[in-house]
């Protein structure tokens, strides 16, 4: 479903930020990236949705090639994905339902599947009480949650989440990964950046671990190796 | 819908720099309107003064009618020519008393010499022409001298290419300067809608959907400041028409093309500027 295939991605100034990284992520699976930062997972789920793409190797995401695909092509394949980040990314002039009704009125859906499409995410993220209050009538927790909500209202087959819960305290942070946990449930792969090793350590998920640019632990290659 | 409520939204937003926008792109239709006029005009003048232009060519006295008649056949054949006619003596007496009127007179007893009367096809007036065919004529052996149109025809004729040029320059100025402003004003939109548009890129709309409400922004300004060139461009023609000399005014094909020249100003000043700013969102 998305695979890497030997990419590295360097830039003029900064040098390398991913090096010769391959793996496969397969049909609903849950994954942490973890590391220390400028480990280049950013980079590393930038390169899922294309916002950036590899110096050298190749990223296929569902058919979507990165050597291939021109700007049209990355537009519906991002119609396919949800992303997330650690500072919500929320529209402050708009109220909870605009802010998920957003996403899918400027990838031309028909206006009378809209408010449905709405109303299903929010009640999804359990926010069906809050959909007129702006972002600052919201708790961060909740802000996530309406950001999740417009990440989930196209139906994605994966969650991209680069440190979803980094703003948030550590009962708005279980209430958020208990969330993405429901969400996984359902079907959608989640592919999620964290620091928080609290939160995976007490977890089964596949943990993929970065360091410079490289992957240096993938546990579900590698965990033989690790136990010996 | 969308795309022309947002456009709506960013003129109420920017209101000093939208009418700037469209005051540049008027004063720049203005600029070539204005000058055009004058070149329409000096030229509808030209078209009917060059409706009488004539090559003249004087015939030697002696020279045998058929050596006439033969010349005038031959110089009828030129590409440039229409018509030629040989005038003998006796009409050119006829001619120049039927002109004179009261004062036919002072021919009594005159001896006016024969000529042959060059007619010029339309496109083939302008001094260039008449003096190429001119030349052509004084090789005749028996022709005299020769005259045609009058001196004051070449000097509306470089008058008519000062007004174009003019025209075209300032209203090339103005194009320019806005071109610029509406680039600055679409930069300032952009940026202000930067978080917008990231998230729009982020949940997959397209680069032509995100563009589509500054280009139709861009075109709006673009007919309003046609619209009030026109409107400025008549007004004057007005004036002019009723306080100093009789004018005509552009057809409808060339009004809806200085409307056009206006849209496409709007257009590509957007167009160009959206592209650029964009890619660093």
């Amino acid at each position: 479903m998305i695979r890497f295939t030997s990419v590295s991605k360097s830039y003029p100034r900064t040098g390398t930020a991913v090096d010769n990284v391959s793996l496969h992520i397969g049909r609903g699976e849950f994954v942490f990236f973890t590391g220390p930062s400028g480990a280049g997972k950013t980079t590393l789920l930038k390169m899922v949705y294309m916002e950036e793409r590899p110096s050298s190797g190749e990223v296929r995401v569902s058919g979507t090639s990165s050597v291939t695909a021109g700007d049209r092509e990355v537009a519906k394949l991002r119609r396919k994905l949800g992303i997330v980040f650690q500072d919500f990314r929320l529209l402050d002039n708009r109220t909870a339902e605009q802010n998920v009704a957003f996403a899918l009125e400027v990838t031309d859906t028909a206006p009378a599947m809209i408010g449905p499409k709405v109303a299903r995410a929010l009640t999804q993220v359990g926010l069906a009480g809050k959909g007129t209050a702006f972002p600052r009538e919201l708790s961060g927790g909740e802000q996530q949650r309406v950001a999740i909500a417009r990440a989930l209202v196209n139906d994605p087959f994966v969650l991209i989440a680069d440190e979803p819960t980094g703003n948030l305290d550590d009962r708005a942070t279980r209430g958020i990964f208990q969330l993405l946990r429901e969400i996984n449930a359902s079907g959608t792969a989640v592919m999620m950046a964290t620091h928080n090793l609290e939160l995976i350590r007490r977890q089964e998920f596949r943990t993929i671990e970065m360091t410079r640019g490289a992957v240096v632990f993938d546990s579900a290659e590698q965990k033989p190796a690790r136990e010996s | 819908m969308r795309s022309i409520r947002d456009a709506l939204i960013a003129f109420r937003r920017t209101p000093l720099l939208s009418v700037l926008s469209i005051t540049t792109i008027a004063f720049s239709l203005f600029a070539f309107g204005l000058f055009g006029l004058v070149a329409l005009n000096i030229r509808e003048a030209l078209d009917r003064l060059e409706d009488r232009v004539e090559i003249r060519a004087f015939v030697a006295d002696g020279t045998a009618p058929e050596s006439m008649a033969q010349a005038a056949g031959d110089i009828a054949a030129y590409p440039e020519v229409l018509a030629t006619k040989s005038v003998s003596q006796d009409e050119a007496l006829v001619r120049a008393k039927k002109e004179l009127g009261d004062f036919r007179d002072v021919f009594e007893g005159a001896v006016l010499p024969a000529s042959i009367d060059v007619r010029l096809k339309p496109g083939f007036r302008d001094p260039a022409s008449v003096k190429r065919v001119s030349a052509r004529i004084r090789a005749f052996s028996f022709v005299d001298d020769i005259r045609y149109g009058e001196e004051w025809i070449e000097k509306l004729y470089r008058l008519r290419n000062v007004a174009g040029i003019a025209g075209i320059v300032l209203g090339l100025s103005f194009a320019g300067v806005s071109m610029i402003i509406i680039g600055t004003t679409i930069r300032m939109a952009v940026l202000s809608r930067a978080k917008e548009i990231s998230i729009m890129r982020l949940v997959g709309a397209t680069d032509g959907y995100i563009r589509r409400p500054f280009l139709i922004e861009g075109l709006a300004k673009g007919i309003l400041g046609g619209l009030l060139a026109l409107l400025l461009t008549y007004v004057t023609r007005t004036i002019i028409d009723r306080y100093l000399i009789q004018t005509i005014f552009f057809d409808a094909r060339v009004t809806l093309l200085g409307l056009l020249f206006g849209a496409m100003l709007g257009l590509l000043g957007s167009a160009f500027s959206v592209g650029r700013h964009l890619r660093r969102v």
